[in-house]
């Protein structure tokens, strides 16, 4: 499973970067958020992966063997952010757009 | 009133005045002098009334804690040192105020000069009553900030402005050099009290850190009271108003580092260092600037330069390494400070009553303005030396010490000589000053009609000048007391005997002092002609050393140097930087990954991972999510829609993956969030250019695009598998005891939440999450800010081709309106939406509830709500829902964010921190028994913002076509009315 969640994380990644170096700003935006998913899931690894052992616990149980909640509660609330960031790059590559005229990263297509 | 607290309030004041200043109207003139003058007063009076306490040696301390752990305290400290400064501080700056008064045009917005004033008055009071010298370094910078507003305050005035930015630069830049010489100097001690600080005198110096000390104290100390070659500065801010130059360069300012060098004398002189570096400062800025202002043809600039010349002399004394010249430089700043600042005002009377003051075309004076002539005489008299005044008498004391210790130290053979001959060119000088201002034939075309100045204007001038009369006639009854005082605080028990006496017979000093007194004025009459032609206008043999043009100089040379380095290592162009960036992490976290020695770990430490088989199931399901991902990188330049599902595919993946993975928390709100994102895509799709795969591209650009490409996917492989390869190493070690075991164990007990997740959300780390959610809402209003002035492109603004082609349908039959196809395509999805949007709000209710026991929580319940309205937006339309439904999101923003900060508040009232949850179990009929935690309370702040960020960002987004429209159709309108 290890093995299998790494190498789902690398390609995220990876397509993310991929995007992010691209000249499109559309294109970036969806590589930040290929990225963050690698990213979170990164995260979210970070505290092991188990099985069946959500980290919600029973009436009365004592010492229960969980999974980690504190790389959960950061990953949760990245989630969010992460959509307000995507929300923010998207507005801004609009308004870049309309303002410029061109939708590459650098305001304009670029030159000889 | 205790003295700590008159004390404190002396130091305080003139910066409440200030504020109470800056609020006044622009054309309060009298209303501002009167208050500043009031709070100069006021604070002079308190002042005043400590020197009992000090006058015996005693100090007076008023110590308030400010970083203690860093041994850094808010001190003021008050003796006969301070005392005097301080007098001399708040006393000419009372006169100053009066004097501005009359002074500033009532156009000019006066109340914010004195707003600048009092606000300096305060930065100097603050040097010379720091008890700490950290502090002692803040009121510093606080000079040099002031200074600059005050110098550059006719900004409209370019030398103004470039005079100003010289003095903060040179004097700003000294204050770096005092920090850093500071905080050497407590390192050295031990500790940045000052009473410690002058108690070790002898660790200082013998300490190996002694020099760098010594060094940066001293480069802050020369650079602010203008010593040679940072005197550049002090000429060029005569831009400032009068007043302003009247008080800088007698009694402020300038005097700071002269007080520094007083203050610090007994624990860093006598040493070669402090000799040769203060003492060769002193001479050649003593020298220098007396030969300068010989050459002078403005009257301020004259002033300047001699200011200059008397900075040097007194830096000079502080460098002889003898107590009864640290006794003469105590006793020349305050005679220096009486009798320039009445020139400068004097200056200032002919300039305002004349209209010029260039020493060239004025003349004759006397006849127009007596009264204000003989001031400047006797003003004059005392700053050449003549006997009877107080500048002889502190004169006379430096000549005594140019002739003591002869040979001892190599600096004192040439001293009697240069002395002499400052002496003289300071005779000359000032002649020049009376002679062209005064006498000679009646002045013709003069800007203005000379007459005498206002009445008041005149009084500070008269008492200054009183001062000089008096404490040159009778110095022990006047100035007697409060220098020995100063004295005492500077040497304590091994004060040196002086005597104030204006005779001490015929010796040395006394014949040198005739002999510079003549041989000015024999200079004047020889050479008084010539140097009013003089043609080149500096001064003669250094017109070339232009201080002004070096440091533009060197300025531009900064700036040039600073440009070229961008040139080399700056890109302009954000794909490059990107990429530079990626580089950078990708090679940082390589060479970390070797610190770390993670290449040589032996894989004999590795564990078996705790998940080690692999579930069919879960592979297939990361097969689809890898090809999700490429998917979305490969199709992103030219089919945007699909690229979009493609990346909503791979985040679904992501949620089954935190479901398998026992996050249940993360998966729910992954999904919703995902949700959220796809509509958000979706809507901004429409506003991006069309992409067609068929243009063809030069062969050149083609192949340079190709290269980018191989580095780009280079680089991005080397990504991700860095990335795989350390999630791989990390997750197959066992994990360290962190802190989750206490989280899990606390979660019940401490804050009554079986949840985890959300109890650590809102409760045990719910100062986090209230920055989270305050960043949620930041961004949500700025993206509706930015969207207000959203202007698309041209070509964007059309309709898209669906629409245009549903209604040329329409138009076809002719029993259709147009929009009814659009209306149409919605009909049986609209009808499902509208259904569904009290069941989605009961969705959000109990994902909120159930949050602290259950998967769920604020985050998630949020979302779902907002989601709830989107779908109406979908189904119905913009104006549909809002039609019905009254939604103002900034307003839910400012809710949410109010109700979680004051739901952390609600324990200060119980004497408990910030945040500190409490917890009850409540019987509710029906529901049953449940959890009324005030983290609750917490937690429903947190929707409250996420639904209005989350529903601000996507309908300010959504609104814009329909934006377009209503304009297009009023542009139509306006067309069709023309």
């Amino acid at each position: 499973m290890e093995i299998v969640l790494s190498l789902g994380i690398g390609v995220f990644a990876a397509s993310g970067v991929w995007l992010m170096l691209r000249p499109r700003t559309f294109q970036v935006v969806l590589g930040l958020s290929l990225l963050t998913y690698a990213v979170n899931l990164f995260i979210f690894a970070m505290g092991r992966l188990r099985v069946d052992a959500p980290p919600v616990l029973d009436a009365g149980a004592v010492g229960a063997q969980v999974s980690d909640p504190v790389p959960q509660a950061l990953v949760l609330t990245a989630l969010v952010i992460s959509f307000a960031l995507t929300a923010l790059f998207l507005v801004v590559l609009l308004a870049a757009r309309g303002i410029t005229g061109s939708d590459h990263v650098d305001g304009g297509e670029p030159g000889p | 009133m205790s003295a700590e607290f008159l004390l404190a309030a002396a130091a305080l004041l003139p910066f409440f005045g200030s504020a109470v200043a800056a609020v006044l109207p622009r054309n309060a003139r009298t209303t501002a002098a009167l208050l500043a003058g009031v709070v100069t007063l006021a604070s002079l009076g308190c002042i005043a009334a400590l020197y009992p306490q000090v006058a015996g040696g005693g100090t007076v301390v008023q110590r308030i804690d400010w970083l203690p752990t860093l041994g850094v305290a808010f001190v003021f400290r008050l003796d006969g040192l301070s005392w005097l400064f301080a007098v001399l501080v708040l006393a000419i700056g009372a006169l100053v105020v009066l004097y501005a008064r009359y002074y500033m045009a009532p156009d000019d917005p006066v109340p914010r000069l004195f707003a600048f004033f009092l606000s300096f008055v305060g930065a100097m009071l603050g040097i010379v009553l720091s008890g700490n010298l950290i502090q002692l370094v803040v009121f510093w910078e606080l000079t040099s900030v002031f200074s600059f507003l005050l110098i550059g305050y006719w900004y409209d005035n370019p030398s103004a402005r470039d005079g100003a930015r010289m003095a903060l630069t040179i004097t700003a830049l000294g204050g770096l050099c005092l920090l850093a010489g500071t905080v050497i100097l407590g390192r050295i001690v031990g500790s940045y009290d000052l009473a410690v600080v002058l108690a070790s005198g002898d660790a200082i110096r013998s300490s190996p850190l002694y020099l760098p000390a010594v060094l940066l104290i001293l480069m802050a100390a020369l650079t602010k009271s203008a010593q040679f070659p940072f005197h550049v500065w002090l000429p060029r801010a005569m831009a400032a108003p009068t007043p302003i130059s009247a008080y800088l360069h007698s009694a402020t300012m300038v005097k700071a580092g002269i007080f520094l060098m007083i203050r610090l004398w007994p624990v860093l002189s006598g040493t070669d260092a402090w000799y040769w570096i203060v003492g060769s400062a002193g001479m050649a800025t003593m020298l220098v600037g007396a030969w300068s202002a010989i050459f002078q043809h403005d009257l301020k600039g004259l002033l300047a330069y001699s200011t200059i010349s008397h900075l040097g002399l007194i830096t000079l004394l502080l460098g002889l390494d003898s107590p009864l010249a640290v006794v003469a430089a105590i006793f020349h700043t305050v005679n220096h400070a009486t009798f320039k600042a009445s020139l400068f005002m004097a200056a200032g009377i002919i300039d305002h009553e004349t209209g010029t003051r260039d020493m060239r075309r004025l003349s004759g004076l006397w006849r127009a303005m007596p009264y204000t002539a003989t001031l400047a005489m006797v003003a004059a008299a005392a700053m050449a030396g003549v006997p009877l005044l107080n500048g002889f008498l502190s004169k006379e004391m430096f000549l005594s010490e140019a002739v003591d210790n002869l040979g001892e130290h190599p600096l004192h053979l040439a001293l009697p000589v240069l002395a002499t001959l400052a002496s003289a060119f300071t005779v000359l000088y000032s002649l020049r000053f009376i002679r062209q201002a005064f006498f000679g034939p009646p002045p013709h075309d003069l800007p203005k009609a000379p007459h005498e100045p206002p009445r008041y204007m005149r009084l500070p001038i008269e008492l200054l000048v009183f001062a000089c009369v008096a404490i040159g006639l009778v110095p022990n009854l006047t100035i007697g007391p409060a220098l020995e005082s100063a004295v005492r605080a500077v040497f304590g028990d091994a004060a040196p005997a002086y005597d104030l006496a204006i005779w001490h017979g015929v010796n040395a000093p006394l014949a040198m002092s005739v002999g510079a007194l003549a041989g000015g004025v024999a200079l004047y009459v020889s050479f008084g002609r010539r140097i009013n032609s003089n043609p080149r206008g500096g001064p003669w043999l250094m017109d070339r050393l232009d201080g002004g043009w070096l440091f533009e100089r060197g300025m531009s040379g900064l700036v040039h140097g600073a440009r070229r380095i961008e040139v080399v290592l700056g890109a302009t162009r954000l794909q490059g930087q990107l990429r530079a960036l990626f580089l950078v992490a990708l090679a940082a976290s390589v060479a970390a990954a070797f610190g770390a020695g993670f290449f040589a770990m032996p894989g004999a430490t590795l564990s078996p991972a705790p998940l080690a088989g692999i579930d069919p199931v879960f592979a297939l399901l990361w097969f689809v999510g890898a090809a999700c991902a490429v998917g979305a990188a490969r199709r992103a330049k030219y089919h945007r829609l699909s690229a979009v599902m493609l990346t909503s595919g791979a985040g679904l993946v992501g949620s089954l993956t935190f479901v398998w993975l026992s996050a249940p928390d993360l998966a729910m709100t992954q999904l919703l969030v995902e949700v959220v994102t796809g509509v958000l895509l979706l809507l901004g799709l429409r506003w991006l250019p069309k992409r067609k795969q068929e243009i063809p591209a030069p062969a050149a650009e083609k192949a340079r695009a190709r290269r980018r490409r191989i580095t780009d996917f280079g680089i991005a492989t080397a990504f991700g598998a860095g990335l795989a390869g350390l999630a791989y190493a990390v997750m197959t070690r066992p994990a360290p005891e962190g802190i989750a075991r206490w989280f899990v164990d606390e979660a019940y007990p401490q804050a009554g939440g079986r949840n985890v997740v959300n109890v650590l959300l809102v409760d045990f780390r719910a100062f986090d999450t209230l920055g989270e959610i305050s960043v949620l809402g930041v961004v949500g209003l700025t993206v509706f800010a930015l969207l207000r002035r959203f202007r698309p492109a041209a070509d964007s603004l059309e309709r898209p081709k669906q629409q245009l082609r549903q209604e040329a349908a329409d138009h076809a039959h002719e029993h259709r309106e147009v929009g009814d196809t659009a209306a149409d395509t919605m009909l049986i999805p609209g009808v499902v939406m509208t259904w569904l949007f009290p069941f989605v709000v009961v969705l959000a209710l109990h994902l909120f509830l159930r949050g602290h026991d259950l998967p769920g929580g604020g985050f998630a319940a949020g979302i779902a709500l907002s989601i709830a309205f989107v779908l109406q937006y979908m189904a119905c339309g913009a104006e549909w829902v809002e039609e019905r439904l009254r939604i103002r999101p900034i307003a839910w923003i400012g809710v949410g964010l109010l109700v979680a900060v004051l739901s952390g508040a609600v324990p200060w009232l119980f004497g408990n921190p910030f945040l500190t949850a409490s917890f009850q179990y409540a019987e509710l009929p029906i529901l049953g028994k449940i959890p009324l935690a005030s983290a609750v309370a917490f937690d429903l702040g947190v929707v409250v913002l996420v639904v209005g960020a989350t529903v601000l960002m996507l309908v300010a987004l959504a609104r814009q076509s329909l934006r377009r429209q209503r304009e297009a159709s009023t542009e139509a309108a306006a067309e069709t009315q023309a």
